[in-house]
């Protein structure tokens, strides 16, 4: 549950984060980092002052959050050769303060966390050693403020030396509704989804909007679990809705269960997080994935070459944070090329999956016809797109 | 008719049924020896990570099986010790084992923690029969541990009401004097059938981890399934095949909350759903402290109360 907890906070305080004072920060980061990369690359800097550490929420074997992390310091290490220093299941809380201190005084001048609980800790380790480079996964520095019941009297008291990051992870949820539409011959889809917050809703909606961009008449039916992960219930809730006649089961959770329901049952799978077609091959369409790599190398770059990047950076498609997984067998020529070219669309801006016009479960329009909604309307997305069947409120 | 949602749930609670009915036979047959072991969810806990561990260095299910019996006999023969050598207090001993099981799954969990479960217990195929109305997926297209449980059940049921070994465990239960006045060691009827008890336990805890879950997740993986249980024990009176039905009536209450939501029936919320079978465990485990309530349900009246020749 202390997951639950963070994210909702998460997606709350990025919402207000930018409402307040610092909307800049947030949302333009794209822009400012990717040349930054090459300018470091061309030093030829020798990496023998960078040392660094990544907390980790979970184990590298988990085929889910941990492992994509895993392979982009994997990528970082190759590149740089260096050797990056892992401390595996660290609890949110004093144990990951303690955890950041000990790698701080040991003299790792550059630290990724990967769980959104990690913030408090990492800001006051961060605090403490301005030597170092502090970088927290899925965060949101907003939240570290006095406002929002963190330790900071102000946005400016927030050391310096601490930057975010994550990414938008519908772009690629529409490109695998593509794949579940096509896939699905009945037209219904079940989705198992986690808990009720913007970040889970926007994947939904995104999902069905591509699937209903290739079968109109497809519906996708949530059940939730209310986990991240919980293979038992997730399993559960998977089942049922291959009961109630799905074809096709994606998911957001942490686990393969959900594709292991659907392997059972013959049914297709869209995952989450990772490629792991290996988990059901057969039930596997693709899957929406991350790829922390590049970030972790240009972070590296910069912070070997001096500068410790602080903005709070929302990767995508187009920076090659968000991608899509490989496909399954199932998957035709056909298929794959439409999705290249969506994927091609969304990468040069011409097209977003909530480009209008968008309606509401009601029919209401939500995004009018021609207009492209804001950041910041995504991140408190409250409602479900028209073809979802079930309640947002949970 | 093979695609209703209904007919089909039955069929999921039939699967998820497996465990509760094995820990359930398993905490039967040490409370018929007047044994109470509350530390099933411990030992669920502890019997399910092994059998990953073994089975996922071993790459073989029945070595899995095999390791998370016996660890459960493990565990059941500490509490056997501590409550029929040392005659200690049974309702501490049995917390204590779920505090200690839920450690030791803890320690030896966590470098796989969230591991996904490669080797798993595959259904068993039955041909035409899978597609019978009805039948077919309430009956049919399970694996061979659901089919052992239910065939262990009825042998239980058998054993227990007539046979003469088991007319000894349930006089060990009821009336441990004359048993002992017969000539029969009750101190080693009652580890005999503790550490039975602790392989039927471990056993589920194992088919757990290796058929029904896709990953071992230490605060997730048993949700409770060990209390429950404990609880369908009390709600069967002590009966083997009374068992079978409770545990897919509270298989069925566990999937429910999933189905509900795919039919959008929003009645009633889910969170209430899903807090039910634990409700109705809490009910349970109240009249089983009880001494005058258990009497009432059946229970063996000698039960959690250690055997001393000398006091009689």
């Amino acid at each position: 549950m202390r997951k639950a907890h963070k994210r909702v906070l998460a997606l709350a305080a990025v919402a207000a984060m930018g409402l307040a004072a610092c909307g800049g920060d947030s949302a333009s980061t794209e822009d400012t980092t990717a040349p930054e990369e090459t300018a470091v690359e061309e030093t030829g800097a020798d990496y023998g002052n960078l040392k660094v550490a990544v907390v980790y929420i979970g184990v590298p074997d988990d085929k889910g959050w941990t492992y994509q992390h895993e392979q982009g310091i994997l990528q970082l290490e190759s590149e740089l050769g260096i050797e990056v220093k892992r401390v595996e299941n660290v609890p949110e809380g004093d144990e990951a303060e303690a955890t950041m201190e000990a790698l701080a005084a040991e003299g790792y001048n550059l630290m990724f966390a990967t769980s959104f609980g990690y913030g408090t800790p990492m800001a006051r380790v961060a605090a403490k050693h301005p030597e170092g480079c502090f970088q927290w996964a899925t965060g949101a520095k907003f939240l570290l403020t006095s406002e929002m019941g963190g330790e900071f009297a102000t946005f400016d008291d927030i050391p310096a030396n601490l930057g975010t990051y994550f990414g938008a992870a519908e772009e690629a949820r529409y490109l695998s509704g593509i794949a579940a539409g096509k896939a699905s011959a009945s037209g219904k889809i079940g989705y198992v989804a986690a808990f009720p917050i913007p970040e889970v809703i926007r994947g939904i909606n995104a999902f069905t909007l591509g699937a209903q961009s290739v079968n109109p008449d497809a519906t996708v039916q949530v059940s939730w679990t209310k986990t991240w992960f919980d293979p038992t219930v997730e399993k559960e809730a998977a089942e049922s809705l291959l009961d109630a006649g799905v074809d096709v089961l994606a998911q957001h959770q942490d686990t393969t269960a959900a594709g292991l329901a659907a392997d059972a049952r013959g049914a297709k799978w869209v995952g989450y997080n990772s490629d792991v077609s290996e988990a059901a091959p057969n039930a596997w369409l693709t899957a929406p994935t991350w790829n922390w790599g590049p970030f972790y190398v240009q972070t590296a770059k910069a912070v070997a070459g001096g500068t410790c990047p602080n903005e709070e950076y929302y990767g995508s498609m187009a920076d090659g944070m968000v991608t899509l997984g490989s496909f399954g067998s199932s998957v035709d020529a056909d298929t794959q090329a439409l999705i290249a070219e969506k994927q091609a669309a969304i990468i040069d801006g011409s097209f977003a999956p909530f480009d209008g016009p968008v309606s509401d479960q009601d029919g209401k329009e939500v995004v009018a016809a021609g207009s492209r909604p804001e950041l910041l309307d995504l991140l408190g997305m409250s409602y479900f797109v028209k073809g979802v069947i079930g309640s947002p409120q949970g | 008719m093979n695609s209703n949602i209904w007919v089909l749930m039955t069929g999921d609670s039939v699967a998820i049924a497996t465990t509760l009915v094995l820990a359930a036979l398993g905490a039967l047959f040490t409370e018929r020896s007047g044994v109470l072991n509350l530390g099933v969810e411990g030992i669920l806990l502890s019997s399910a990570v092994s059998s990953f561990l073994a089975a996922d260095a071993s790459g073989s299910i029945w070595l899995g099986l095999a390791v998370g019996c016996l660890v459960g006999a493990a565990l059941a023969g500490i509490h056997g010790a501590l409550s029929v050598v040392f005659r200690a207090n049974q309702i501490v001993a049995g917390l204590a084992l779920v505090i200690f099981g839920t450690g030791l799954a803890n320690f030896l969990g966590k470098p796989v923690e969230g591991k996904p479960v490669t080797t798993t217990i595959k259904p068993l195929s039955f041909g035409a029969l899978s597609d019978m109305p009805l039948l077919g997926p309430v009956v049919f297209g399970h694996d061979v541990v659901t089919y052992l449980a239910l065939v262990l059940a009825v042998a239980s049921s058998i054993y227990l009401f007539r046979t003469r070994p088991g007319l000894e465990l349930r006089a060990t239960g009821d009336d441990p004097a004359t048993v002992d006045a017969q000539g029969l060691s009750v101190a080693s009827i009652r580890i005999r059938y503790t550490l039975f008890g602790g392989v039927l336990i471990g056993l589920g805890g194992s088919w757990l981890m290796l058929a029904q879950s896709a990953a071992w997740h230490q605060a997730a993986t048993t949700n409770g399934l060990g209390w429950i249980a404990l609880a369908l024990v009390v709600f069967a009176g002590w009966r083997p095949v009374r068992i079978v039905f409770g545990a897919v009536l509270f298989g069925f209450t566990l999937q429910l909350p999933f189905t509900l939501q795919a039919e959008q029936i929003t009645v009633i919320p889910s969170a209430v759903m899903q807090m039910l079978p634990y409700l109705a465990t809490l009910v349970a485990m109240i009249a089983l402290s009880r001494p005058g309530s258990r009497n009432l349900l059946g229970a063996p009246r000698a039960l959690g109360q250690p055997f001393v020749r000398d006091e009689r």
